[in-house]
């Protein structure tokens, strides 16, 4: 008996609490209202970067604005997006990679909110016209935070710390995906464009944030001879295992210059700012938002932080002058003279742009003598997945 | 002289608590458990504690969605639960629910990746439903042939089987991945619906709640007026005494597990083809050993545990709501969380046990 009117009254208070719940929801504001849904905090530098942008982005185009952290990638990011909808919001944006396939069953849900993914692959393939992807061509920033790192070595050789051969970077990946691949690549090729002696180890941790398996890692990677460490991962991991161990470091996402305040060279990182304002415009102004966008150095999406107490004297000069060459076109980070991949240099490759199970390569990205990374036409995203001579993988079958 | 120091005062067993004062008890737990947290949230963020617990009730209840969504949340959590129930019954110390739960999730992907458009879209589920229960209950029958043969440690033995069955998930994920080195499956069939469970009456949240609630009545009956159910108390309260009144302690240890396990696997097969559409190592969430809280805090009574995985699942789609709402981190709902299940679980001493002021002692310092 006691149990049924346990649960007659847990009912009855959830009833009532249902009535109150429905009751209170306000009508949609007819301002603009934007949601995001994050895959961790701000204890990620990831999505700190993410939420900065986000809330620097609605903040100055006046819009209010809703944040969702610690969203899974599963069918709780697809009831995350749907509950910034009935929130009100038009535009839903998503952070994380996995995010994707539950971004898409809810725009095919609600097509009057526009749905915009961060890291995403497939919106040049759904034929959702309220769902779109972003990127900015994060490899430029790699590339010059590479230069960095080899400035950074060539005064460890000419100070007769090192010898040239001892040249060796590592870097924690996450996971043997193109955008990684991409991003490790870029950033060797950067150091070795200015330290010709360089060679790099990578590990992976196969996660996009596990703190301890990013320390880890770096320490791996410090035993192993690595000279100077990197990082794809979203953690302060690498930085502080660089910190205590004194090794140079450059970072992803931002500045770790806090946990790393002596060993700290620089980040690159991906500025969204300019993406969710030209959304948001988009939006205001009843536009079509772009399928694929890719910010560039130019629309000052690939941005590097402040240096760091261990950069080299006259990186920051020499960080401007390449850069001015690659807004120019002069250089191009994945220029196909500058790389072998198994003794050859490449002359046709057909990479795996549209996302597919079987991994089909479908589009030629060799132009004009260089990797066409993020293409237009093609999709934002990276799509570089060549293992190019100089790189040694270390444990690719992580679990 | 020396006079005995008596202590200040004794803890004494009670011997019978009035359900009225056992839920007065608990009650009086629960308000002093909410004062706590309101005094921490006014002193560490400045809220108002009313309009924090607000924002949590309404982060679990503010809107139909989710209603919906918190009611399957309870309905997964229960069904855990309920699944390692009848172990805990028997004092099997079953904390392998979690890879009970994987690898009954794994079976219904695997079902739904190799065998779209080879067979009929009906006859897959059929055959997803049999592998997810099946595999599930083959993760239950491993640790209990093992305790029933060579009277191994049971809690070892399951937990060491979350680790396989993660690293299995771990390997297919790898094996089945899009796109490639990405590390994630994603939604499978997302085009052709394929193995999706059907909503029920266009209701995508239904079918979890349905088979939970039978799961509840079954397992309650099962429990409580079956042979089976009594022989897994007796096995329970003393194996020596199932002995000696002639029941196969083996055969019934066996048999439970493979119950438990069985319903491990449904929830992975819901998990899957009913709600995620993907498979990732991490989709049972942590459930596992959560169930083993929530079958505890209701003693293991099926019926008290639909209050026990609601009072968890509140807090926990409320600890989502005021991070959004206030811009408080995650892990201050953790803190509120942690105070709450503190009182209510630190209650049940003072259910079982009362503090009895010495008086004696009084009395003879009053005579000194």
């Amino acid at each position: 008996m006691k149990k049924v009117i346990a649960l007659l009254l847990a009912v009855a208070m959830m009833a009532t609490l249902v009535a109150c719940g429905s009751g209170s929801n306000k009508a949609a504001k007819s301002d603009l209202k934007v949601g995001f849904i994050c895959l961790h905090d701000e204890n990620s530098t990831y999505d700190l970067n993410f939420i900065n942008a986000a809330k620097e982005a609605c903040e100055k185009a006046g819009v209010e604005y809703l944040i969702k952290t610690n969203i899974p990638e599963g069918q709780e990011c697809y009831e995350a997006a749907c509950e910034l909808v009935d929130a009100g919001c038009k535009i839903v944006c998503a952070d994380s990679f996995g995010h994707e396939d539950y971004m898409i069953e809810a725009a095919k849900e609600y097509p009057e909110v526009q749905f915009c993914h961060a890291t995403g692959t497939k919106a040049h393939t759904e034929n959702l016209s309220n769902y779109h992807n972003a990127f900015a061509a994060i490899y430029e920033g790699r590339f010059l935070a590479g230069v960095a790192a080899g400035l950074k070595l060539n005064e460890m050789i000419e100070s007769g710390k090192i010898t040239a051969d001892q040249a060796k970077m590592g870097y924690v990946g996450a996971f043997t995906y193109a955008e990684v691949i991409s991003g490790y690549t870029s950033f060797f090729l950067g150091a070795r464009s200015v330290c010709p002696s360089v060679t790099m180890d990578v590990t992976f941790t196969g996660s996009w944030y596990d703190e301890t398996a990013e320390k880890e890692g770096a320490n791996k990677l410090i035993e192993g001879g690595c000279v100077l460490i990197s990082q794809h991962a979203d953690s302060m991991g690498a930085p502080t295992a660089c910190e205590t161990a004194g090794v140079p470091n450059v970072s992803y996402n931002g500045s770790t210059a806090s946990v790393a305040p002596n060993t700290f060279i620089v980040s690159s990182r991906i500025n969204w700012a300019p993406y969710y304002e030209y959304v948001i415009d988009c939006v205001k102004n009843n536009k079509a938002v772009a399928t694929d966008w890719t910010g560039t150095i130019s629309t000052g999406s690939v941005v590097l932080t402040e240096f760091g107490g261990a950069a080299t004297a006259g990186t920051a000069e020499k960080i401007e002058e390449v850069k001015a060459d690659i807004v120019a076109g002069k250089l191009h980070v994945f220029d196909a003279s500058t790389f072998t991949v198994g003794g050859q240099n490449l002359t046709s490759y057909q990479a795996d742009v549209d996302t597919d199970a079987d991994y089909t390569p479908d589009h030629e990205v060799i132009v004009d003598g260089y990797f066409n990374e993020s293409a237009d036409g093609f999709r934002s995203a990276p799509y570089f997945d060549l293992q190019i001579d100089g790189i040694n993988l270390l444990d690719v079958n992580f679990g | 002289m020396n006079k005995k120091r008596e202590p200040l005062f004794h803890i004494v067993k009670r011997d019978g608590v009035s359900w009225q004062k056992a839920w007065g008890i608990r009650l009086l737990a629960i308000v002093v458990a909410l004062l706590v947290c309101a005094v921490v949230t006014t002193v560490l963020t400045g809220d108002n504690p009313i309009s924090v617990y607000a924002t949590m009730l309404k982060g679990a209840f503010g809107s139909v969605r989710k209603f919906w969504v918190t009611t399957q949340e309870v309905a997964i959590l229960l069904m855990i639960s309920l699944a390692l129930t009848p172990a805990f019954r028997m004092k099997f110390w079953n904390v392998g629910g979690e890879g009970q739960v994987l690898i009954g999730a794994l079976a219904a992907a695997a079902c739904m990746i190799t065998l779209e458009g080879k067979l009929p879209n009906a006859l897959i589920i059929c055959i997803m439903v049999v592998s997810s229960i099946a595999a599930g209950a083959v993760w239950g029958f491993i640790p209990a042939i093992l305790k029933a043969k060579w009277n191994t440690n049971e809690t070892l033995s399951t937990l060491m089987m979350n680790y396989i069955a993660t690293q299995i998930v771990a390997f297919f994920t790898i094996v089945w991945e899009v796109p490639k080195g990405s590390g994630k499956i994603g939604i499978i069939n997302q085009n052709s619906n394929t193995g999706w469970l059907p909503a029920i009456a266009g209701n995508r949240y239904l079918l979890s709640i349905i088979i939970a609630a039978i799961v509840v009545v079954v397992l309650y009956v099962y429990l409580n007026y079956s042979k089976h159910g009594y022989e897994i108390n007796v096995v329970g309260e003393s194996e020596r005494t199932a002995r000696y009144v002639g029941i196969k302690v083996e055969k019934i240890i066996v048999r439970t597990m493979i119950l438990s396990g069985a319903i491990c696997g449904l929830v992975g097969l819901l998990l899957v083809g009913g709600i995620n559409h993907t498979v990732t190592t991490t989709i049972a969430g942590g459930q596992g050993f959560t169930g083993v809280m929530v079958s505890w805090l209701a003693k293991f009574n099926p019926v008290t545990m639909i209050f026990t995985s609601l009072l968890i699942v509140v807090l926990r789609r409320g600890a989502g709501e005021i991070s959004t709402a206030f811009g408080l981190n995650h892990a201050f709902s953790d803190i509120l969380t942690g105070i709450i299940l503190f009182f209510i679980i630190g209650c049940e001493f003072f259910i079982s046990y009362k503090i009895q002021i010495n008086k004696k002692g009084k009395e003879e310092k009053e005579n000194v």
